[in-house]
């Protein structure tokens, strides 16, 4: 039973009536329903808005203003206004409460504590301009050693003896994490997978399966196989340059996925191959992995159907035992590893799971690198670092730490014209990113909205570069697990030694 | 273990086995009594396949996994002995016979073709299964038709002719499971199995999809969540009979014996069964 209680709204929208014309416009394009007009003027109910800013870009007149309303509530360090209104919210509606994007709690950020090193006399650096500085990655699994045939007496003539496991290369060590059609629209899949493509990078294709248009970008698609195995036939398994099994997500460790009914349009009906409107549930556990053995039955499973053509991974969570979990996928045959920390998205997660469970991928990544090379199996795999890579510098910090590939999605939402307002479950986006209405969808130029993720990646592979050139280092696989290059000055030294790196200073 | 062994070692050797050009081949899985890798049967399989081989028939097969993956075409494979799991995993097409028993997640998200089982199933059969038919002669294990689906007029069928565990149609969100609960005596005769029908956690999450069990117990303290007994109308029964006639045949059991008995039929309460369970109030 909803017995809602009357609470302040978390933000304010102002109108200055003197510009205000009147035209509706913000009526149109508010999809949560704020504004309305009473015969005399613009009315707007505060309590709806999300602070989206919508409304405030698309007026003509600039005359909207949204504030964050401060009034009444009494100050309290504990208490604070957001755990007051978590239990308004669960004391009026009973609910287990929703939330999206990554974990919105004011924890420090390990990679805003580290710094990087750059060359002095002893070591030359290198001008990035003028000189050339690998960014390639050769994604999937590595032979350890390789061993020569030699045909004749002429040592030229010989031929590899080791056979070598599907690989394939991108140019960038970035990759735009799973977001599945049903997450984000069309529009939003159709722009990620065209930059991916003209940047040469991959992107995942999440667990929606992949719709029939998208095939042609198939080779910069890794295409998942997840606990609800929507979309999950023979053309979804050959329409992809890599397959990953998602045990776990950064945002739900744990969780299943819940995409409710209402979002279950007739385009998304078809590519999960479920009835419309039906809800499409992923079981919490994959009912055929409940262990190691299991998930290694799968990872060979994909890789019989598929002929052995592309690698075939698996995602995790970052949780408490990452590094002996890593090392038991590895040895399972998983060709590459993804790691998605605490603070990883998602379209909609439990609030107490998004902000309470996993670990900081700067910590799990550090001890899995450590763990996978003190077993001997590093070199083979291919290491994926995600969970809240905001900007290039978190980039080149978690490769240091020990990641082939930097896994983000957010900045690529953002990059769009994703204002953050946590509020992807609804479905209401008004930029057209995280809804399925037709009305909301059309707001999302493809076009510009690939240019803007091309313009975002270029730029970040360029700050690579110009830090590559600092440090001396002409590859950017020179760089991965290099943490004699980093330095920690945060407030917590145990920290640095799990990260495996020195103090400032020494 | 040869699953990881062979991930790890990575040393399969290409072997050049001798496939004649026919359009019937038999394959012996385990020759000298030593059964040979899976990689290597499905490898023989497959270039059976490219030979334009219309019928297998693999013998002495001894646990090997993943036979029939991912094949698509109008293909028979026929397999005396035991496959290992994921039979037909990811198959699109073909019908596989197994004279003997199963392991387990039989037709693992099997989108099309047709999988008969002459003895007994493990778990999780029919994981995910997109759409085909499953017919097993007599009991399976826990979880079967665990997240079955069905789109417009791809709707997959599981008969099962023994009784099944618990978590039966779990999540499921479309297609048929029919259960029959008989058993079947070595001397060939066919008796009413004294067995209960099904575990507990019936269809629990269900919410597509329907469950018949051909039984008169109280299956209600069964139930799972979202899951309801709905009536058993002629609707019911002539979607489902065309199903038990095809199973019928293939068993040689009279469809009389069959019938003498009514359905229960499982059926989700809503298509959306936790929509209740979150709130999205802004925070």
């Amino acid at each position: 039973m909803t017995i809602a209680h009357e609470i302040i709204s978390y933000y304010k929208v102002n109108i200055n009536r003197e510009d205000c014309r009147k035209c509706k416009r913000c009526i149109n394009n508010c999809s949560y329903g704020v504004f309305s007009f009473n015969g005399e003027k613009i009315v707007a109910e505060s309590d709806k808005c999300v602070a989206c800013q919508r409304c405030v870009v698309m007026c003509p007149e600039k005359a909207i203003h949204i504030s964050q309303n401060e009034s009444y509530l009494p100050p309290h360090g504990n208490y604070t206004r957001k755990i007051r209104n978590i239990i308004w919210a669960q004391s009026g509606n009973g609910g287990v409460l929703l939330s999206a994007t990554g974990n919105d709690r004011p924890i420090r950020s390990i990679f805003d504590d580290l710094l990087l090193d750059a060359c002095q006399v002893t070591n030359p650096s290198i001008d990035p301009l003028r000189e050339t500085i690998e960014t390639k990655i050769f994604f999937g699994r590595k032979p350890k050693k390789l061993e020569f045939i030699v045909e004749s007496d002429d040592l030229n003539d010989v031929s590899l003896k080791t056979k070598i496991d599907p690989n394939f290369e991108i140019d960038m060590p970035i990759m735009i994490g799973h977001m599945s059609l049903g997450s984000i629209s069309y529009n939003a899949c159709k722009a990620i997978y065209q930059a991916a493509g003209e940047l040469n990078i991959v992107a995942g294709s999440g667990e929606g399966g992949l719709y029939s248009d998208f095939y042609e970008y198939a080779p910069n698609i890794i295409t998942e196989i997840a606990s609800g195995r929507f979309g999950v036939d023979i053309n979804y398994l050959n329409n992809a340059a890599g397959l990953e099994i998602k045990i776990g997500q950064g945002a739900k460790p744990g969780h299943g996925g819940h995409l409710p009914g209402e979002k279950v349009s007739s385009l998304i009906a078809q590519t999960r191959m479920i009835p419309k409107g039906s809800d499409a549930l992923s079981p919490y556990p994959h009912h055929d992995i409940y262990s190691i053995e299991d998930l290694a039955q799968l990872i060979a499973a994909l890789k019989e159907a598929t002929r052995y053509k592309v690698p075939v991974g698996v995602k995790i969570a970052a949780v408490h035992n990452s590094a002996p979990i890593a090392v038991g996928i590895v040895r399972g045959g998983a060709d590459f590893l993804t790691i998605d920390g605490f603070r990883g998205g998602t379209g909609a997660a439990p609030r107490i799971i998004r902000d309470h469970a996993g670990i900081p991928i700067e910590l799990a990544i550090a001890a899995v690198d450590e763990r996978l090379k003190e077993e001997n199996l590093r070199e083979g795999v291919t290491l994926i670092a995600g969970g809240s890579i905001r900007y290039s510098a978190d980039l080149i910090k978690v490769i240091a730490l020990g990641a082939d590939v930097a896994m983000c999605a957010l900045p690529v939402l953002i990059a769009m014209g994703c204002r953050v307002c946590q509020q992807c479950f609804r479905g209401l986006c008004s930029w057209g990113i995280a809804t399925q209405q037709e009305y909301l969808v059309k707001r999302l130029d493809i076009n510009i909205a690939k240019n803007r993720i091309i313009n975002l990646f270029r730029s970040w592979n360029e700050e690579l570069k110009e830090v590559l050139g600092a440090m001396g280092i002409d590859s950017v696989e020179s760089l991965r697990s290099n943490r004699e290059r980093l330095r920690y000055i945060g407030p917590n030294p145990r920290i640095a030694d799990i990260l495996g790196v020195k103090h400032a200073g020494e | 273990m040869q699953v990881n062994k062979n991930m790890i070692v990575n040393e399969i050797k290409e072997k050049n086995y001798e496939i004649s050009l026919k359009e019937i081949i038999e394959i012996d899985a385990s020759p000298n009594g030593e059964p040979i890798e899976y990689r290597d049967l499905n490898n023989m399989i497959h270039k059976s396949v490219n030979n334009n081989c219309k019928k297998i028939v693999l013998n002495n097969v001894c646990g090997q996994r993943f036979i029939g993956a991912a094949l698509q075409g109008d293909i028979e494979i026929i397999i005396n002995g035991i496959p290992g799991n994921d039979l037909g995993i990811f198959m699109d097409g073909p019908k596989i016979f197994v004279n003997g028993n199963c392991e387990d997640q039989v037709a693992n998200t099997m989108n099309h073709g047709m999988i008969i089982i002459d003895g007994d199933g493990g778990d999780v059969i029919g994981l995910s299964l997109r759409g085909g038919t499953i017919y097993i002669k007599k009991d399976v294990g826990y979880r079967v038709g665990i997240h079955m689906k069905e789109y417009e007029n791809k709707i997959p069928i599981i008969i099962v002719g023994g009784t099944t565990r618990d978590f039966l149609g779990e999540y499921m969100a479309g297609g048929i499971v029919i259960v029959l609960g008989l058993k079947f005596l070595p001397d060939g005769s066919v008796v009413e199995n004294k067995q209960p029908i099904c575990g507990n956690e019936l269809g629990t999450g269900i919410h597509g999809g329907s469950i018949f069990l051909r039984t008169d117990a109280n299956l209600e303290d069964k139930l799972g969540v979202g899951a309801k007994i709905s009536e058993y109308g002629a609707n019911e029964k002539a979607k489902i009979t065309p199903f038990l006639i095809e199973y019928c045949k293939n068993f040689n059991i009279p469809i009389d014996l069959v019938y003498n008995k009514p359905f229960q039929v499982i059926k989700p309460i809503s298509k959306r069964p936790f929509g209740g369970t979150y709130c999205s109030q802004l925070i």
